[in-house]
């Protein structure tokens, strides 16, 4: 698939800030302006990530529409669990900043909007049953285990932040291992697209046509795949282990303050190869993968 | 609404034969023709005349080689296009009910009034029947000549879609395949029609029809009694009268 940079950014960010919102709405308790930073970042990132996946559309003028299917649509439930999470936060959010003293178990149904958007994100991608590396529950894991770790890191959370780094590198390295699997689990071949598979060997004799199109660009994308292992470790290296040792190593506030650039840089690899390397079944019809 | 309909009354689609199609692409021209100027905003090109021309399709025609164990390898053409399925998946991921499936005749549509172009509905479809248009940013796929096949307009013999009407060799069929008696029924039950990739689970409804067998080189040709030239009149007694001596 095509890893287009807006929904990259998107993910890579907004995964972040709503992490980091649910644990502003609950766990922190910060006030005055240190609370309005901190609110301000989680805001930032879940927002930019938003207005990011707007330039993903061909018609953005026309995203208010995405609300309307929430009954059959995860892209439909992820907008409504992103903007209601957005809504239900910023009274915690004023709270914390004028000191209103607003209890914080108002905080929870904001949090849980915001942890339900980062599920709703994972399934957008589990429930396409066309790209066999995608259609697996480990999808939406792994997004919440980068709210997590993001979000922990973001709050300077030690103790929770490597607990979240470890399962979020099970993670990752799960979603590999069966990914890797999955096109073949799948069953689908050249000769089930075509129904010629019982004939004899199949092979692409021409091609529909000689030069680009759409599909070939957006579902069949092979450029990116060719740094698969060293992506790999970048991820893994910049995201989980760096961080990991940061927060061991470093004192006091430094730990999380290197480790989130750092994890952020291993987020975006990992993100890159999430979509780079899902293979699309209508690929089979060209021969290649 | 994106959900799909339980059931539609009837479930229109087409039948291809790829024994008889012979890949002149005559099927992709007529739906660029037709659909350019019907159904929605035109199909752009990007690029036409350059060197790297591209744009939208809602037909395409592929071409297979098929080399069975023991005999001589043969071409297939392969026509690809939306196959309107019973459990269409790139209807249920539209986040903007503009990808929908009508109950009356099962044609998956797209309401490109409604249409963000967010790419999703391609995405979950593992037959690439959607392309995005470069130029509108809507998603275009084959509507089955919606336009034409209950245009009072047209004469009769030209309400089906356009790739059928053009199809030199007949190798496309149109007609409700939920009815068992219709034409493009019995056509998939005498030759074995078959779905594509059914383990996605989407349950098309266009069917494809398989390549007959082919003559072995070692079996009896059918013209064998033809070669078996007996000559008449004059020639015929000239033949008798030399074979006796």
């Amino acid at each position: 698939m095509n890893p287009a940079p807006s929904v990259i950014i998107f993910t890579v960010l907004s995964g972040m800030g709503f992490g980091y919102l649910a644990l502003l709405a609950t766990v922190h308790d910060y006030t005055g302006l240190a609370a309005f930073w901190h609110w301000f970042v989680g805001y930032a990132l879940a927002s930019i990530g938003l207005a990011a996946s707007a330039f993903h559309l061909g018609n953005p003028s026309r995203a208010w529409r995405a609300f309307t299917q929430w009954r059959s649509s995860w892209l439909s439930r992820e907008a409504w669990a992103a903007g209601l999470a957005l809504l239900a936060l910023a009274p915690v959010a004023l709270s914390d900043w004028l000191q209103l003293g607003l209890p914080r178990v108002f905080g929870w149904p904001g949090a849980v909007l915001a942890v339900a958007t980062l599920a709703a994100t994972g399934m957008i991608y589990a429930q396409i049953r066309a790209v066999p590396r995608w259609h697996h529950w480990t999808v939406p894991a792994l997004f919440l285990a980068f709210g997590a770790a993001g979000g922990c890191l973001l709050a300077g959370l030690r103790l929770p932040s490597l607990l979240a780094l470890l399962v979020l590198g099970g993670m990752m390295a799960l979603h590999w291992r069966v990914g890797d699997g999955a096109f073949a689990r799948a069953g689908s071949t050249l000769g089930t697209a075509t129904g010629l598979g019982g004939l004899g060997q199949l092979s692409v004799f021409e091609p529909a046509h000689t030069a680009g199109s759409y599909l070939l660009h957006e579902m069949i994308f092979v450029v990116g795949r060719r740094h698969v292992p060293r992506l790999r470790a970048l991820a893994l290296i910049l995201g989980v282990a760096l961080p990991f040792l940061c927060l061991l190593l470093l004192p006091g506030r430094y730990g999380p303050y290197a480790a989130v650039p750092l994890h952020m840089m291993g987020a975006f690899a990992q993100r890159w190869l999430f979509f780079a390397q899902a293979e699309h079944v209508v690929g089979l019809y060209y021969g290649k993968r | 609404m994106t959900c799909l309909p339980g059931k539609t009354e009837r479930a229109l689609g087409l039948v291809i034969d790829l024994d008889t199609c012979v890949g002149c692409q005559a099927c992709v021209t007529a739906c660029k023709g037709w659909n350019d100027q019907g159904y929605g905003v035109p199909l752009s090109d990007q690029n036409p005349y350059g060197s790297t021309p591209s744009g939208t399709f809602l037909n395409r025609v592929h071409s297979y080689q098929v080399q069975p164990e023991a005999a001589a390898p043969m071409i297939v053409n392969f026509p690809r296009s939306c196959l309107h399925c019973t459990d269409a998946p790139c209807v249920t991921v539209c986040p903007t009910g503009a990808s929908y499936k009508r109950v009356e005749d099962g044609i998956v549509l797209v309401n490109e009034e409604a249409c963000i172009g967010c790419g999703l509905c391609a995405w979950a479809c593992p037959y690439g029947a959607r392309e995005m248009d470069a130029a509108a940013g809507v998603m275009k796929k084959c509507t089955l000549c919606v336009d034409r096949i209950y245009n009072e307009n047209l004469p009769e013999e030209d309400r089906e879609p356009a790739c059928v009407r053009t199809c030199p060799t007949g190798a496309r069929h149109f007609g409700d395949l939920a009815d068992p008696g219709s034409a493009v029924s019995q056509l998939v039950a005498a030759r074995g029609g078959y779905d594509l990739m059914p383990e996605q689970g989407t349950r098309p409804v266009n069917k494809y029809l398989p390549p007959r067998k082919k003559d072995r080189p070692d079996q009896a040709s059918l013209l064998a009694p033809l070669l078996d030239i007996q000559a008449t009149g004059l020639a015929g007694w000239l033949d008798r009268v030399l074979g006796k001596i």
